[in-house]
């Protein structure tokens, strides 16, 4: 048995394709060698910037001899079919044999396979694994024509057995492979020449390069927390970060550096963000103050001055990267001080929202009417709310935002705070943006709630105006994130809001603001690109391109053109927009299933519901889903349904034997027996319950009710029999089926019911 | 190798100069037309393309009239310069050349701390992408180091390892100066010591009010089509000379019209008047002519062409 070591040493690997590049070639050697027939026992992949490292132990010096037998064409088969065998098989004819087959005589071939010498699969394997690496982005360098992510320059490949270890003879353009590699770039330069990968790992350690990322990541992070800790601060954590930076080193040193007194008035925010992004810095918090005091860096290097120098030269670029941010801010204060909120957002009246939805000003004075509209049904202060809608969007032309997108709505509560606007209303600012996620928190304060709604509906409904939906994994405009976001506003705060009013409301803020502010403009823009005969039909379907055939004057034809650029006709005329309702509608009940598949609700039970139809008050529809999930997990649940089937059954049976519907009213006079009179009764006694229970919205009750049928409706199966010869009690029977399944079918219609 | 420290801007100038000559680079000049960077002078755009092997390394005074400050900001400036090296093929050794192209201005790697951190290079104007990093000294970056994979359009084949250090902020940093102008252009000690503010500060101002809000707009579009004119004019002209009976191909005097228009779009840009759905428009259109350009360059001689018409 022997070890197999390769490393792959190039010029810096991106960090963030580190991992997955130590993943890929594990795969692809490892997949490799298993199919030609070379076991291993264990694998462990490393990178650092400048290597990626792969080590298997265990493997066999030869493949297994294989030895397999095809069966061909028949002897007597034409020319062709034996050509197309010795292609596949390689041997020739001579080398086949003929055997007896029940069909006559059939040409066999025997391939033998010997073993092979594990050297000559690793080399193939691994050839072929750097030749087709997946990188996410590779290149070219020099004159050469391999593609690695930056240029390759060695290859150690060995293998070592108790005898000792010996090159892997491998070539891949020019670049041999060896048994040698290099330690850190500065502090230990020099190739060297390894045996194992125990004596690799032991002669990189002592050349200043950490292998394993997961040492260095663990290596920062004590170091940084306990450097901290001597000063009583903490570090801000940051995964993502600290698997980057781990990802630029080789040898990590860790330093600690101050921030300007000058810089620590700026939001805790604004540091960590400039220091993340443009320095890769961690940051350094006082728990006693909440305040970002110092910064981490992490050095590949060790120096003579302790890091002296390194530290001072990162500190200089940090001031300057905080002097940006400090002017930003200031300047921002300063605008919201002169102008307002409302004066820092006047800018967005030319920003493009989106080139068929119009301005971000616009979407401003929709988001406006919307959260007020809304305000109402969650409990808010229509005018705060109103007020909130129009200042939520400012913070997009802050000077601090076009530097840091990632701080919007973060940098309006500032803001707005700054401007002396309400809390509620500096919280909507930052909070409308939520939830961004499945796992992300929603908004609970009523201000908050009436923008972020206003604020998804307006999206959706305005990319379904201009037929932008989501296909397949193309999202990009988030607009399941959104839908998923309004499900959950909803929910999570019971807001008793049936959506099709919500999709209502948003055509009549689109078409009442658009009238108002983009139209206008946009005809007059259109006139003019009319007179220098440019092609607009791209907006237009072929329907509408006859209908703008009809039309003389330029003006109507501009008019015509633009509505059906912004989507507005799909909100103007009646037929269509309910058309696009009834598709938004439905991308939400598809949201809503996934939702709620992701919390344990049955799809069936979803379904079951959503079938009654007009199921467009969230609230009231998952309360009834999970009352009815409820009783179908108890035993008496699990058996009303087994009753509803089989009367179901029963039912659609004998109806379609029939030819008729049994719909009529049944007649107790007809009953015959206990059982049949007592179902009847029950039936008269539970349904006034359950349509109580149900226009009360209290769907535990109504279950209950409905709970209560179970015992009747087993005894009537069990001693009844629904086809009776007396063809009036039969049919009779038959309706009181039907009245069993209409009652039940008040709670959800349970034919949809699996199991 | 220089192991004191350089006490001027013009002294870490001459030091690379010195350096890369003394790697076998042809000492190249400033092109003579405004250019965003060094990128555009034809000795890295057009030599980039074709097969022939190619070494050179110059100072090119660039101009980004949007980041005009007035010479206020102490690290932006509308005009300043970049040093730029351009080898193909790229030889195997670049990063250690170039880690010695910084000892040679006075930075010790035992002191300090060198990254090579992710960073794509792409010029939409120009069609052109390469792979490589931004270097980092002490978190600062101090050069761009990129292979390019496509200039114009074309595949780079060799591939040129292309070097751009930003010399203000490279010399500020290694002289310890916190504001541009206070920088020693000349030695401080010399008889009459200049700073970069002494050279710079007031065409700092005059090309911002210019840049900002002086500038005629309806001109600097007429000149964008006219230069754009011309150089599909110049590209179409056929190969032939009837003069000389030549094939002459002018591949450079119509890449001097593309990037005459690169600079008239920088200038419309900073005079505000290009919205954002424009931009990418013009953007687009000098990018068309650069590809022409490129296209035109490997057609010649210097751009690798046999002889032998495609």
């Amino acid at each position: 048995m022997a070890d197999l070591l390769i490393e792959l040493f190039s010029e810096e690997i991106p960090a963030r394709m580190q991992a997955g590049a130590v993943a890929d070639l594990r795969k692809l050697v490892t997949d490799g060698l298993v199919e030609a027939g070379l076991t291993y026992s264990s694998a462990a992949g490393f990178a650092t910037p400048r290597r990626l490292t792969l080590a298997l132990s265990d493997l066999p010096a030869m493949t297994r001899a294989t030895r397999e037998e095809r069966k061909g064409p028949r002897v007597d088969a034409p020319e062709k079919a034996l050509e197309g065998f010795l292609r596949s098989t390689g041997l020739t004819k001579d080398q086949l044999e003929a055997r007896d087959d029940k069909k006559g005589q059939v040409w066999f071939a025997v391939i033998d396979r010997p073993g092979r010498a594990a050297e000559e699969v690793i080399a193939e394997v691994l050839e072929a694994a750097i030749r087709n690496f997946p990188w996410p982005k590779s290149m070219r360098w020099g004159a050469g024509n391999l593609r690695w992510v930056r240029p390759l320059h060695s290859i150690l490949c060995i293998l070592t057995d108790e005898a000792g270890a010996r090159v892997v003879p491998l070539e891949v353009e020019g670049i041999t492979a060896g048994d040698s590699t290099e330690g850190h770039r500065f502090m230990a330069p020099g190739r060297f020449s390894v045996t194992s990968f125990e004596d690799y790992a032991a002669k990189l350690s002592a050349a200043k390069v950490m292998l394993n990322p997961q040492d260095r990541a663990e290596h920062i992070w004590s170091d940084a927390t306990s450097q901290a800790f001597a000063q009583g601060l903490e570090i801000v954590e940051d995964k993502a970060l600290l698997a980057e930076v781990s990802g630029l080193v080789e040898f990590p040193v860790v330093l600690m550096g101050e921030i300007r007194e000058e810089f620590l008035g700026l939001p805790p925010e604004v540091l960590q963000t400039s220091m993340r992004e443009h320095q890769k810095f961690f940051s350094v918090k006082n728990p006693k103050t909440g305040r970002i005091e110092k910064y981490v860096t992490v050095a590949n290097r060790e120096t003579a001055d302790g890091g002296a120098t390194i530290l001072h030269g990162n500190g200089k670029v940090l001031a300057a990267r905080l002097s940006d941010g400090k002017f930003f801010w200031e300047n921002d204060l300063r605008t919201v001080e002169r102008q307002g909120m409302e004066g820092m957002a006047a800018p967005l009246m030319n920003v493009t929202f989106h080139n068929r939805l119009g301005m971000q000003g616009a979407r401003v004075e929709r988001l406006t009417v919307l959260a007020r509209a809304i305000a109402p049904l969650v409990g808010a202060d229509a005018d705060m709310a109103a007020q909130a809608a129009k200042v939520a969007k400012a913070d997009l032309c802050s000077e601090m935002v076009y530097e840091f997108p990632e701080l919007q709505g973060l940098m309006g509560r500032y803001y707005a705070r700054h401007a002396g606007l309400d809390e509620a209303v500096a919280a909507a600012a930052q909070e409308h943006y939520s939830p961004l996620g499945p796992s992300d928190a929603v908004p609970t304060a009523p201000v908050s709630v009436a923008v972020a709604l206003a604020d998804k509906i307006d999206t959706l409904a305005g990319f379904w105006a201009i037929d932008e939906k989501p296909t397949g994994s193309k999202d990009p405009y988030a607009l399941r994130r959104a839908a998923l976001g309004v499900i959950r506003l909803i929910l999570e705060n019971g807001v008793s809001v049936p959506l099709d009013a919500l999709v209502n409301m948003a055509r009549d803020a689109y078409v009442g603001v658009y009238q108002r502010i983009g139209r206008p403009r946009l005809i007059e823009q259109i006139r003019a690109d009319l007179a220098s005969a440019a092609d607009l039909s791209h907006f237009l379907s072929e329907e509408d391109k006859a209908e703008l055939e009809t039309l003389e004057a330029s003006y109507e034809q501009a008019e015509f053109i633009a509505d059906r650029q912004m989507g507005l006709h799909n909100f103007k005329l009646d037929a269509r927009f309910e058309a696009v309702r009834a598709d938004l509608l439905s991308f939400f009940a598809d949201r809503l299933k996934v939702h709620l598949r992701g919390e344990g609700v049955r799809h069936d039970i979803i379904d079951a519901c959503f079938q009654l139809g007009g199921q467009n008050d969230l609230v009231l529809l998952v309360k009834r889903v999970k009352a009815l999930q409820a009783v179908l997990e108890t035993e008496e649940g699990a058996n009303l349904l087994a009753g509803y089937k089989r009367a179901n059954n029963i039912l659609t049976a004998e109806e379609k034997k029939d030819g008729v519907e049994y719909s009529l009213d049944p007649n107790p006079k007809f009953a015959e027996g206990d059982e049949e009179k007592a179902l009847f009764a029950a039936l008269d006694a539970a349904e006034p319950s359950i349509v109580e229970a149900l226009a009360a919205q209290d769907f535990t009750a109504a279950m209950g009710a409905l709970a209560t049928l179970r015992a009747p409706i087993d005894a009537f199966f069990d001693k009844v029999v629904v086809n009776s010869d007396n063809q009036i009690v039969r049919r009779n029977r038959l309706c009181l089926l039907h009245r069993v399944r209409k009652v039940m079918e008040q709670a959800a219609v349970l034919s949809a019911i699996e199991g | 190798m220089t192991t004191t420290a350089p006490r001027s801007f013009q002294e870490i100038i001459l030091r690379l100069q010195t350096y890369w000559a003394g790697k076998g680079c042809a000492i190249l000049q400033p092109y003579d037309m405004e250019v965003g960077a060094g990128t555009f002078h034809p000795a890295t755009t057009l030599r980039a393309l074709g097969s022939k092997a190619w070494a050179a390394a110059y100072v090119q005074p660039s101009r980004r009239p949007t980041d005009g400050r007035y010479g206020e900001n102490p690290n932006r400036l509308q005009h300043y310069y970049q040093y730029q090296v351009l080898i193909k093929p790229s030889p195997p050794d670049l990063q250690a050349l170039y880690l010695g192209s910084l000892e040679a201005i006075g930075i010790d790697m035992a002191l300090h701390d060198i990254r090579f951190v992710e960073d794509d290079w792409e010029s939409p104007t120009l069609g052109a992408w390469g792979l490589g990093w931004e270097v980092w000294c002490d978190g600062m970056e101090v050069s761009q180091f990129t292979y390019f994979q496509q200039v114009g359009g074309h595949d780079c084949k060799p591939v040129s390892g292309e070097l751009t250090y930003g010399l203000e902020r490279l010399a500020m940093y290694v002289l310890g100066i916190d504001h541009v102008m206070d920088m020693p252009f000349n030695d401080p000690s010399a008889p009459i010591p200049l700073t970069y503010g002494d050279v710079f500060r007031q065409t700092e101002q005059e090309y911002s009010r210019w840049n900002f809000d002086q500038a005629d707009t309806d001109t600097l579009l007429k000149h964008f089509e006219d230069a754009e004119a011309e150089c599909r004019r110049i590209i179409e002209a056929p190969a032939e000379d009837p003069k000389t009976g030549r094939r002459i191909v002018m591949a450079h005097p119509a890449y001097d019209q593309c990037i005459k228009a690169s600079h008239l779009f920088n200038l419309l840009d900073a005079r505000g008047v290009i919205s954002v759905t424009e931009r990418q428009a013009y953007i687009g259109r000098v990018r068309a002519l650069a590809r022409l350009c490129a296209d035109a360059f490997v057609t010649t001689e210097a751009g690798g062409f046999d002889g032998q018409a495609a």
